[in-house]
């Protein structure tokens, strides 16, 4: 290919994110160019053909090969494409006196992009800081509700965040003060013990004393293997490590919607594995439904595209619903049947507030026989113990070989260890455990039923739920279409007529426009009717 | 790519990421690291044990860090005049950090280099240790497939850091001994065309400054070669400058942050610079690493990236008042400094007395020793072969070079600052008598050809060599060099 104008060598640059579209695009202009000659060459066989002369071997392998050589000699000449181009002399240092026209349109585009060599994956992230939830979340920060100082502040519903049980934490730490974490009296540590390396997949006595606070969470209807545990920094980590072990770049996992949105960051991003949603509708009380599994499957194997896992979160989120011991039996025939792994999601068992009894996927793989070696699950304690800030996440798999491979990729995402020692001392009383989970639950339900029923008043209905911080509510009455538009002008409104900020159900990939997710655990039960009044400023305009 | 699934139905089929050998531990290099954990040293219940001395892990000073904490009771939260701020840090999750912390890890960056740069809060990324930042600024920079040139020796655990998830590749810049393993243009050019011939997209340089494993900083000529061949090749700089708060002797410790404050015409989009207080600090356990970029698209990438290895907010509020302690840090990294300098030299002089030298260094908590004398060919196998006696025989995990792509055998990396001075001591003792026994060996040999028949020439030595080596009394008062002395 003939060297390109240098405007044209410094938008390939600039698209180093885009290298391969670049390259098809110049092959593309490349043969476009030599149109001329070469076309005459490709007819002349081709003549042959038609006259029944040349033999159509001989009219069907020159024009390939050409074509062939064609490519090779443009590919040749050009890779690798972008280096190519070298930057105006002037940007070195020997030569500061001279400028040339060119350099300028250079420097000028460098700095408004901030030179796009960065890599196809950052490229794609960087593009992605416009979504609803970081335009609530920043409204949310920069003009933040406060009931005396800022009481036209917006009000954050869209962080899965519980801060209705922080006091009984702070209350334990408090009572049992032991000094520091180095107090030697008390049978505390030596600073060797907190400093220098530990496993990275995290302690033994945390692995124990995380599996009993999950026996404890499951209210011991099933018991938990500390070897089977990997601790992570979040489960955010934790989910991602999975996706690492479990799938390659390219496949996909078959999640039921509406789904956490940020699955989207956590798997598709770095992984590079595909997420298909599996629609669940609201007359199925948004259930996961196996035909519907089974439909999404044979779809993406007709793509061509290898299914490798089922993803489910469990309670739901951002539902708030609990899968039935039965379905949970279905999904296992199903990903047996498949031959795929499944991933339970269970970041909110312990933050269940209905009459209904949670069933882990670990419960039922006790009482029936399955093949457990497909089954992982995923937990924390940011949401059932309240503390985010400490990056307590876990994987917990029945397969030796995921276990293996995640404790060595935990390194990239380890628990510091003075916070490990920490959640030891505090999940190993388990008196306070047995309190906390209790009073939590209990002012889980009254915020629950508090906001549902307030809302019921204003007509807008929600999903009966029994788990999580939040509720999942229909707002497509008070749509001006019934479209994802509809939605997210209604959403819109909210954040700026009501200063509400909610998750859309867009967000989460809801097939039914309308829906909404409100997080109440951020609340007081003071700021309830402030949330129910700036509703009904929207809801009395439609 | 091994598919369990159809092998055998009852396994299940895992990625490549989850079934190659990416992280590396099934390499041989391991062996030492097996061994080690086999019998761990321990001057009192397993005095014969293996040394460790493949670890960089800098204890010397964690006494002080002891007693601030101590003095600080606060800081940690779990106290009572801590437990006021639970409830605003137990629910701190914004990927930023808190501020204070990043203010004071700014601060602390700015110290370590002697105030000769500036570093603004606002583009400090946090992630889970400097490994979390290596992957972090790997994803960040390179697609798979796409290469970073990286000068030999270097630290192994880059290729699984840089490379396994990321699918991104490293490529050897060749440096040698003659030159003190330098990084020249020439060598930096060859590297490129190398890879250019082989259509491999260069995207960047990764260098580590002071050096792992040479224990050496690197001059500002260099540093400037660097970036302005970056410069020239519009591609990266990526400066793990982990070991910066260790440089204890002159010449004294100069940051690419320093040289491009100099430069007008650097574009400083193309610079990026990952540390962690694990070596500085000695706090590996707080799993707390930072990447430093000039490039406003790599910091708010980064930062996304950051939840996937933030750092608890307990360990930040504690470092962020143990940091932001100015009187604090700079008598630590004095005394850290003084202690490094003071280990450092017990060791090779120690190692001088039975004529084994290292690269003069100025920094880390490592030497470059060399043991080229005792190869008996300058090949890999030989050098191997010695690693394994080391290991087995004398009972120090120390690491070969070739496990850090050194394109020379006979050099070794040896950690010093992960032990007490007695270790040491009992260290160098071993070491001591090894190559006694090594040169005994190599007279013997000799003198085997020439007085084949007056035996009675080496019974003596072999006499009070053998019990020190291989009695379990290691810990006898009375060491090798003594007797061989009298």
């Amino acid at each position: 290919m003939s060297p390109t104008p240098s405007k044209k060598s410094a938008d390939a640059d600039a698209a180093a994110a885009a290298a391969t579209a670049t390259q098809a695009r110049s092959s593309a202009t490349g043969l476009g160019g030599g149109g001329g000659g070469a076309g005459m060459r490709l007819i002349v066989p081709l003549q042959g053909v038609v006259q029944g002369r040349g033999g159509l071997v001989l009219g069907t392998l020159i024009p390939c090969a050409l074509f062939y050589f064609l490519q090779f000699y443009l590919r040749r000449n050009r890779s690798p494409p972008p280096t190519s181009p070298q930057p105006p002399a002037a940007n070195g240092p020997d030569l500061p006196g001279i400028v040339r026209s060119s350099s300028r349109n250079f420097l000028s585009a460098r700095g408004s992009s901030g030179h796009a060599a960065v890599s196809s994956r950052a490229a794609s992230i960087a593009r992605s800081g416009d979504s609803p939830y970081f335009v609530g979340t920043k409204k949310c920060s920069e003009d933040p509700y406060h009931p005396v100082d800022n009481p036209d502040g917006v009000i954050q519903l869209g962080l899965a965040e519980n801060r209705l049980s922080l006091d009984l934490i702070g209350d334990w730490l408090a009572r049992n003060v032991t000094n520091t974490l180095l107090d030697e009296r008390q049978g505390g540590l030596s600073i060797s013990g907190l400093a220098t390396y530990q496993p990275f997949d995290g302690l033994v006595e945390l692995k124990m004393a995380v599996a009993e606070f999950m026996g404890q969470v499951m209210q011991g209807s099933v018991s938990f293997d500390p070897s089977q545990i990997i601790m992570t920094a979040g489960a955010t980590p934790a989910i991602e490590i999975l996706s690492f072990c479990l799938a390659d770049a390219g496949n996909a996992f078959l999640v039921p919607s509406p789904y956490y949105p940020g699955y989207d960051r956590n798997i598709r991003w770095r992984a590079g594995i595909e997420l298909i949603p599996v629609p669940c509708r609201s007359t199925d009380n948004f259930g996961l439904s196996i035909p519907a599994l089974e439909r999404a499957y044979n779809q993406a194997k007709m793509r061509g595209v290898k299914v490798r896992a089922v993803l489910f979160s469990n309670p739901s989120n951002p539902v708030g619903n609990l899968l039935h011991r039965e379905t949970l039996r279905d999904l296992l025939d199903f990903v047996t049947e498949k031959g795929i792994h499944v991933i339970a999601d269970e970041v909110f068992a312990g933050s269940t507030h209905g009459t209904e009894d949670f069933v882990s996927m670990a419960e039922v793989l006790n009482t029936d026989e399955f093949d457990r070696s497909r089954v992982h699950i995923v937990y924390g304690l940011s949401k059932d113990l309240s503390v985010p800030g400490f990056r307590i996440g876990l994987i917990y798999s029945f397969n030796e070989h995921v276990i293996a491979a995640a404790s060595k990729l935990a390194r990239f995402s380890s628990v510091s260890v003075p916070t490990q020692h920490l959640l030891i001392s505090m999940l190993n009383d388990t008196k306070f455990i047995t309190q906390y989970i209790k009073t939590n639950r209990e002012r889980l339900r009254v915020m629950y039923a508090l906001l549902v029923n307030g809302l019921k008043q204003l007509g807008v209905e929600s999903v009966k739920s029994s788990g999580g911080f939040y509720c999942w509510t229909d707002m497509s009455k008070f749509m001006k279409s019934y479209s994802e538009k509809g939605e997210l002008e209604l959403w819109k409104e909210m954040l700026n007529v009501a200063k509400i900020h909610l998750t859309p159900g867009t967000a989460c990939h809801c097939i039914e426009p309308g829906w909404f997710r409100l997080c109440f655990t951020t609340l007081t039960e003071k700021d309830v009717p402030v949330v129910l009044e700036r509703i009904k400023r929207v809801v009395d305009n439609h | 790519m091994r598919i369990y699934g159809e092998e055998h139905p009852n396994q299940q089929i895992l990625s490549r990421i989850a079934t190659n050998d990416g992280h590396g531990e099934n390499s041989s290099y391991f062996d030492g690291w097996k061994a080690y954990e086999k019998d761990p040293f321990h001057l009192t219940d397993n005095p014969t044990g293996v040394i460790q001395m493949g670890l960089a892990e800098n204890q010397l000073s964690l006494d002080l860090i002891r007693d601030w904490m101590k003095k600080n009771p606060q800081a940690s939260i779990c106290t009572e005049e801590g437990v006021s701020e639970f409830k605003a840090i137990a629910n701190f999750q914004d990927y930023h950090g808190l501020p204070a912390f990043r203010k004071a890890i700014a601060q602390f960056m700015e110290k370590v280099r002697g105030g000769r740069a500036r570093f603004d809060p606002d583009r400090i990324v946090m992630s889970g240790g400097a490994t979390g930042a290596q992957e972090t600024i790997a994803f960040c920079l390179a697609d798979p497939g796409e290469a970073f040139l990286i000068p030999t020796p270097y630290y192994p655990g880059f290729d699984r850091d840089f490379r396994w998830r990321t699918g991104v590749q490293l490529l050897p810049i060749h440096c040698h001994s003659s030159n003190k393993f330098k990084i020249t243009q020439a060598a930096l050019e060859t590297a490129y065309r190398k890879a250019r011939n082989s259509h491999i997209r260069v995207k960047g340089i990764l260098v580590t400054n002071p050096s792992n494993p040479l224990g050496t900083t690197m001059d500002r000529e260099t540093l400037r070669t660097l970036v302005s061949f970056v410069n020239e090749k519009r591609m990266h700089l990526v400066c793990d400058e982990i070991f910066s708060g260790t440089v204890f002797d002159k010449p004294s410790y100069v940051s690419v942050s320093e040289v491009i404050e100099d430069d007008p015409y650097c574009d400083r989009d193309l610079i990026h610079i990952a540390y962690s207080l694990s070596k500085d600090l000695g706090v590996p356990g707080f799993r707390v690493g930072v990447i430093y970029s000039y490039n406003d698209a790599v910091v708010s990438c980064a930062r996304k990236m950051s939840s996937f290895g933030l750092v608890s907010s307990q360990t930040q509020h504690l470092l962020a008042s143990m940091l932001g302690d100015e009187e604090f840090t700079t008598s630590f990294l004095a005394t850290s400094r003084t202690r490094l300098c003071g280990r450092r030299r017990v060791f090779t002089d120690g190692l001088k007395r039975v004529g084994i030298h290292c690269l003069d260094g100025n920094a880390g908590l490592f030497c470059w020793m060399d043991l080229r004398p005792l190869l008996k060919e300058a090949t890999v196998e030989a050098e191997l072969r010695l690693w394994r006696v080391i290991i087995n025989d004398v009972k120090l995990n120390i690491s070969p070079g070739s496990s850090f792509h050194c394109s020379e055998p006979g050099w070794f990396r040896v950690c010093f600052a992960n032990m007490d001075d007695t270790a040491m001591k009992i260290a160098l003792r071993r070491i001591e008598s090894f190559v006694y026994r090594e040169n005994d060996a190599a007279v013997q040999a000799k003198n085997k050809r020439r007085w084949d028949e007056a035996l009675r020439l080496s019974l003596p030595r072999r006499r009070f060599e053998d019990p020190t080596i291989m009695t379990p009394h290691l810990m006898s008062p009375h060491s090798p060099l003594v007797q061989a002395a009298t």
